[in-house]
């Protein structure tokens, strides 16, 4: 999997670099600055999250940007330290320190590049709608959370602070687009704090600010299995989780700017983004669906939106770490409190009515999962189980068993047309009256479809119980009837043989 | 459909450029050659477009309103385009049956014209396409955006018209002997395309005895096909030479092959091939 462009022609490289560079660099540099501002206060708050000094998230989201600008699979989408990671971190970074975030962040990348050469990508359709909806509202409800020990035993100047962050940055889009409301959130409750001297916690309270440009290190930790122990249950969710995030972020994309991307290139871009955070001491991070969703909203389309919010981010962090470190904790909280709820998708509470029973309980199992766990993973694992056995048992219900007895009573004739597999079986068998006293039995099957061995085992059940009873049973159709049980079906989109296959 | 029965049809593209006319005269010219059904290409392009809030906060349902917001754009932009191009079509029909081909269709399509044409080279014995198109009509002397692309990419005889249309009296083939060239003539002599027509061997080079040899075996395989055949050498860089000779002699159609090089020896000493095309004054059939 190439990480550039496919083409074995110069010139049609050219064209899409030209494509995905250049074709709008003036929205591309404005929704990058917007892009920036708003990443520092979450990178900030995310590295608070997961424990580590502001500058590990910092320096993550300048270098996950970057990389992915390039070998990400989906121009114009955003990637940064995120929530859904810092998340995981939490326990390795508590019990096992920085060193070990570093290694795991490392470890994170290789098993994504590893996930997207054997492009496990196309997976992704497992994941239904609703476990997407689920995995957003529980994004969204995580982040949020997340604020809550900036909320608790406070003064009252906090939620004053916060209050008023609030409503600047929604109501300040009411006098004017042209400027980023949280960024003018962040400027006036910052000059307001340092005005007032007010006694609350700022950003320098809470860790190191990046004072000069990352630089590469390798994690001091010694290379042994007892190494990997610890760091590889982590890493491997990351990894899973971050694919998940980037890819979810990738299908709302496309449908906001109306292109496709590609989903193991996306991958093995996470991977390469990963393993380069890790290596210039950054933690592990993902695509972004809030920051991505401002991107686009602010006329970015490019890769070069996502580059240039990358430099930015590092350039104003750098240069600007003194007046960073001033902002006052109660100013990100009110910008994250934003990101949470322009994450939560809104639409899906509507929904819960209008759609089948099945899809809410899959979203709302989901988010129950994740809120419980505070593991994304585990939230899609559910869901995703929970959708298929929903599906399963819809399906099951599409079998239809009909007989008609011979004139002289001697004979019964049954004719099965639907699905028969594990849900439906039993109801296979039921079909059958056993009781009942005839020499011969004729079973057509050329309108049914095994799909699985419970099927086939449970004919051989029916058989074998009118054979005891003395029935001789004669079975036509079950060459047809078992063509499904192959788990490859040569049908290939052509009508008729679909045709043959669902409804003969 | 079976792609081997399909018939084959000669494409011409046309977009609302001052090309558009002359295309849709050339392809009325060559479908007539070579008794081959028409059709009328246009490709809708998709530009981004700006909805652009600078305001950086997401509200409820932002994600929702947001792709509200930009599908109705591109909606009113989309349907104007559609419009639009739906007229341009309609305009070349009309001009195509005028002029006597009674097989015409249209194909309207979204996307990227290269890619576009890649989707319809199945069906495509000819392509017919401006040497600029809407976006760069009036940059003279350069060709267009997407033509190097196109004639980069697909696998058949492309005709790259200029802005005015006038009949093919004489053609005239630039030869220069190699593989490429030789599969070049052999094409033009087995196709009904140059047929009756007088024809202008040229080659770009030292007037010594291997390529007057080589001049020889060429003419001769024109000949056989019944080209009334002319030939020359004239010293000096084909992009000039050949161009001057087409001009001095009022060539009408000259045929070349394609980008024979290899892509490094192109990167490094540059294309012969984008050269001709862009100082060429007469229509230009390339072979690939």
């Amino acid at each position: 999997m190439p990480l550039f462009i496919p083409s074995d022609s110069g010139f049609i490289m050219m064209h899409s670099i030209r494509q995905q560079w250049l074709s709008n660099i003036k929205g591309d540099t404005l929704s990058a600055i917007v892009v920036a501002l708003a990443l520092i206060p979450e990178a900030i708050a995310f590295s608070i999250i997961a424990g580590v000094d502001p500058k590990v998230g910092l320096y993550a989201s300048f270098c996950i940007a970057v990389v992915t600008a390039f070998a990400g699979g989906r121009p114009a989408m955003i990637s940064a330290a995120t929530g859904a990671m810092a998340l995981l971190m939490v326990v390795l970074v508590r019990e096992h320190g920085l060193q070990y975030l570093l290694a795991a962040t490392l470890l994170t990348g290789v098993i994504q590049i590893f996930f997207g050469l054997i492009k496990l990508g196309a997976l992704m359709r497992f994941v239904s709608r609703s476990v997407v909806t689920g995995f957003v509202n529980a994004l969204a409800i995580l982040i949020f959370m997340a604020q809550l020990p900036e909320l608790t035993d406070v003064s009252w100047h906090v939620y004053a602070m916060t209050v008023a962050g609030l409503a600047i940055i929604y109501l300040f889009p009411l006098l004017t687009h042209a400027i980023p409301s949280p960024l003018v959130c962040i400027v006036v409750l910052t000059v307001l704090a340092t005005w007032l001297g007010l006694d609350i916690r700022t950003v320098a309270d809470m860790g190191e600010l990046p004072d000069s440009l990352p630089v590469f290190l390798w994690p001091e930790l010694p290379l042994n299995l007892e190494t990997l122990a610890i760091i590889f249950p982590t890493a491997l969710a990351l990894a899973v989780v971050g694919l998940l995030e980037s890819l979810m972020t990738a299908t709302i994309v496309d449908d906001l700017t109306d292109s496709t991307s590609d989903r193991n290139r996306e991958c093995i871009g996470q991977g390469v983004a990963n393993i380069g955070s890790g290596l210039l001491g950054g933690m592990a991070g993902c695509a972004m669906i809030g920051q991505s969703v401002i991107n686009v909203k602010s006329g970015g389309r490019t890769r070069l939106s996502t580059l240039l919010a990358g430099v930015f981010l590092l350039i104003m962090v750098v240069f600007l770490s003194d007046y960073v470190g001033l902002i006052p904790m109660a100013a990100l909280v009110a910008v994250m409190i934003m990101v949470s709820i322009g994450t939560f998708s809104w639409s899906s509470i509507r929904d819960l009515k209008k759609h089948p029973k099945s899809s809410s309980i899959v979203m709302i199992a989901t988010v129950a999962v994740v809120v419980a766990t505070h593991n994304l993973a585990y939230g899609v694992l559910v869901g995703v189980l929970l959708s298929a056995l929903f599906f399963a048992n819809k399906i099951g219900q599409i079998l239809y068993i009909e007989s008609t007895l011979s004139e002289d009573g001697h004979r019964r004739d049954y004719r099965v047309i639907g699905q028969v597999f594990f849900t439906s079986s039993e109801q296979f068998i039921e079909a059958f009256d056993l009781k009942e006293a005839v020499e011969i039995v004729h079973i057509d099957l050329s309108r049914a479809h095994f799909w699985d061995i419970t099927a086939i085992s449970s004919l051989d059940k029916v058989v074998i119980k009118f054979r005891r009873e003395g029935t001789e049973v004669q079975l036509t159709g079950l060459n047809e009837a078992s063509a499904t049980l192959v788990d490859k079906f040569a049908v290939h989109n052509r009508p008729d043989a679909v045709e043959k296959l669902m409804g003969h | 459909m079976d792609n081997n029965n399909m018939v084959k049809k000669v494409m011409a593209c046309i977009d609302a450029s001052p090309y558009a006319e002359a295309t849709c005269d050339y392809a009325v010219w060559a479908a007539g050659k070579l008794a081959a059904p028409m059709s009328v290409v246009h490709v809708l392009g998709k530009q981004s477009n700006a909805v652009t809030d600078l305001s950086g906060s997401i509200g409820l349902g932002a994600q929702e309103a947001l792709l509200q917001q930009l599908a109705e754009a591109d909606e009113k932009r989309a349907r104007l385009a559609l419009q639009r191009g739906r007229l341009i079509l309609d305009a070349a029909k009309a001009r195509a049956e005028e002029a006597g081909i009674s097989q015409v269709d249209e194909r309207l399509r979204h996307g990227e014209l290269v890619s576009t044409l890649l989707e319809l080279e199945q069906e495509t014995r000819l392509l017919v396409l401006g040497k600029r198109g809407f976006s760069s009509a009036d940059a003279h002397g350069h060709i267009g955006l997407h033509v190097e692309g196109v004639i980069r990419s697909l696998h058949k005889p492309i005709l790259l018209t200029q802005q005015q249309y006038t009949e093919p009296k004489s053609i005239m083939l630039a030869y220069d002997g190699s593989d490429t060239a030789l599969k070049g003539l052999q094409m033009l002599a087995d196709s009904p395309l140059g047929k009756g027509l007088p024809c202008h061997l040229v080659m770009a080079g030292a007037d010594v005895d291997a390529t007057r040899e080589q001049m020889k075996t060429a003419a001769m395989i024109l000949e056989k096909t019944g080209f009334d055949t002319t030939t020359a050498i004239v010293a000096g860089e084909p992009e000039d030479v050949l161009n001057r000779y087409q001009q001095e002699h009022g060539i009408e159609l000259m045929v070349m092959g394609a980008y024979g090089h290899s892509r490094i020896r192109q990167f490094i000493v540059g294309s012969t091939t984008t050269a001709m095309i862009s100082k060429a004054r007469c229509t230009l059939l390339i072979l690939r």
